[in-house]
């Protein structure tokens, strides 16, 4: 019915894809939007950061510029265009001054083909797809250009000409290789369950198996981990660790110019958290209901499945900056052994264990939607958990950690502790 | 007809765009003295080249360009022309002399006509045996399962798994011979 009355009116049925011109229109429309919100929750990202910072230290943060210092990001950034700008004398000027831009561009456009809502009806046009641009080869896109964020970092350490500059900056290019792969190899996994590379599919893969995070949760932490460091983040934060190194590659910039970088560790934040979601956390799906997921379309579906999504990345993005004010920072030897001794053993053996029961699951003749399916699933993941909560607790959490000391030490412990020798340190 | 018209424009625009940035940044690459600078118009090589294979409808060898060669290669590369420290290229003598020089020159001159030659005529039509012409017509024109990644795979892990799981065992000598080239050498200082 509604059909035959959209032919007859000779307007475009919103339930369908729209034509070419109205394609390129809203791609047009899209980008712009996504890039214009995106610059702002970069720019309210660094208020979080210092706000929820100044919380978890018991201090109060910047609340001076407007409404809770909610001007704060407006002011530094012209702050920043205001201040001089200096140039290392014997540095390479034209990779220093590209660098930044390096930096900051790939963090950026990953953003471009990740999904972040139901598609919106829009009558008279059609159906317009809530991602700026669904790729293909989606999720090969985001790795192949979060690839290229470590450019900028290694780039601006060079063309410092300065020590420091330099180790930072190698440091973050050998960081950035080791953890590329855990990252890589982790979310193989994922695409063996979704059996597609777009981004989209991830997302109705999940909508209709659960949520990944609860399949593969393994993967997920292999993936977080990996995410944290590919930031360079505390406690992934060696390639600046200023104790060391003064701020590592970024020790020569100044003004806007240096404001580049930290802005780039913002955007990749908000980045790879929008990866974990679309990857492991449903993306834009509302979880526990098909309501989301299935034709017709409404406009109320997608503010509700956008609404969740920018939750769920506000929360990720939350989560970012308690870790980095919660834990201190790794040893570069522990750094390279966690990524290439842990993390990547871990990874593949995990792709083998999945690769195996999604062959003997398939070859049972199980769909992939039932449960059985997710129930056998969900059942090895239990047991890999488990097991590698064991390996990497070391007795930590589950068990007190004075637990593998030797008996009559505890014992010479408690009654140093009971003579209070300890608080006025001559018990040892 | 229009938009055909539009389209076709749009294509050998882009084609020449991206081929003359590719040509452009591979003499940059080859005159460049500094590595450092080198090494990043070889990185736009890499991209034009994936620009250029996207233009092919190659989507997966074009992200794989970028992924393998400027996510990893090139940086590797990078990593190591910063360990190395070779000085300030003001310094660096040019290692190639005369004579490798004019034989470089001489085998590009011959690459180039090779093209050219296979280029007239449809040779390259001719050349192809018929049956894996008729081979690749009927993938091409074969429902595509597992979107852009399923027609790669499927061939890389049926038809052709042997020589797949070959190289992969070559690769691997390859690390394992390098690792061992690099260890005996600091054992004998």
């Amino acid at each position: 019915m509604t059909h035959a009355l959209f032919a007859l009116l000779q307007v475009a049925d919103p339930q369908r894809s729209p034509t070419d011109g109205m394609f390129i229109l809203f791609g047009l429309i899209k980008a712009v939007a996504a890039f214009g919100i995106y610059m702002l929750c970069v720019a309210y990202t660094t208020l979080a950061e210092r706000r929820v910072a100044g919380w978890i230290q018991d201090r109060l943060g910047p609340n001076r510029v407007g409404w809770e210092g909610f001007l704060q990001p407006i002011a530094d950034g012209v702050k920043n265009f205001m201040k001089e700008e200096a140039l290392p004398g014997s540095g390479n000027t034209v990779l220093f001054i590209l660098a930044p831009a390096m930096a900051f561009v790939p963090a950026m456009i990953t953003w471009a083909v990740i999904p972040f809502g139901s598609p919106l009806p829009v009558p008279g046009v059609g159906l317009v797809d809530m991602v700026v641009a669904d790729l293909p080869v989606g999720f090969l896109f985001t790795l192949a250009i979060s690839s290229l964020g470590v450019y900028g970092i290694t780039i601006a350490g060079w063309s410092s000409n300065n020590k420091y500059a330099l180790l930072g900056g190698l440091r973050a290019s050998a960081q950035m290789i080791s953890y590329e792969i855990a990252m890589g190899m982790s979310t193989v996994c994922v695409l063996l369950l979704a059996g597609n590379v777009n981004l989209n599919a991830v997302v109705a893969q999940q909508a209709s198996q659960g949520w990944n995070v609860v399949l593969l949760t393994l993967a997920f932490f292999i993936f977080a981990v990996a995410g944290l460091a590919e930031t360079n983040r505390v406690p992934f934060d060696l390639p600046e660790a200023e104790s060391e190194l003064i701020a590592g590659y970024h020790a020569e910039y100044s003004s806007m110019r240096y404001s580049m970088f930290p802005l780039a560790e913002y955007a990749n934040i908000i980045t790879s958290s929008s990866l974990m979601i679309t990857l492991f956390f449903g993306g834009w799906d509302i979880p526990f209901t098909q309501w989301d997921n299935l034709p017709p379309w409404t406009v109320t579906k997608t503010l509700l499945t956008m609404g969740l999504y920018v939750f769920k990345v506000m929360f990720f993005v939350f989560a970012f900056i308690w870790l980095r004010w919660t834990l201190p920072r790794f040893r570069y030897d522990q750094l390279m052994s966690l990524g290439w001794k842990v993390l990547l053993p871990m990874a593949l053996v995990y792709i083998t264990v999945v690769a195996s029961l999604v062959l003997g699951l398939d070859a049972a003749g199980l769909a992939r939607t039932s449960y059985a399916y997710r129930g056998a699933f969900l059942g090895m993941n239990l047991v890999f958990v488990v097991l590698v909560f064991w390996v990497l607790d070391r007795g930590r959490i589950v068990s007190p950690a004075f637990s593998r000391l030797e008996r009559d030490r505890i014992t010479r412990l408690q009654t140093a502790a009971a003579r209070s020798d300890l608080l006025t340190g001559k018990g040892a | 007809m229009q938009a055909n018209q539009f389209h076709s424009l749009a294509y050998s625009f882009s084609f020449y765009l991206f081929g003359l940035i590719a040509l452009a940044s591979a003499i940059a690459f080859v005159t460049r003295k500094s590595p450092v600078a080198a090494a990043m118009w070889l990185v736009n090589v890499m991209f034009a080249l994936a620009g250029l294979y996207l233009m092919l409808d190659a989507q997966f060898m074009a992200t794989m360009q970028v992924l393998v060669y400027t996510g990893a290669i090139m940086v590797v590369f990078l990593f190591v022309i910063m360990l190395l420290n070779l000085g300030h290229p003001s310094d660096l003598a040019d290692a190639r002399g005369k004579w490798p020089t004019i034989l470089a020159l001489f085998v590009g001159l011959a690459l180039l006509s090779e093209v050219m030659a296979l280029n007239r005529g449809n040779t390259i039509e001719r050349l192809v045996p018929p049956d894996l012409a008729a081979k690749a017509a009927a993938a091409a024109a074969a429902p595509i399962a597992g979107g852009i990644i399923g027609p790669v795979a499927a061939p890389l892990f049926k038809e052709y798994l042997l020589a797949f799981e070959l190289t992969s065992v070559l690769l691997l000598t390859a690390i394992v011979g390098a690792v061992v080239l690099g260890r005996r050498r600091t054992d004998a200082r």
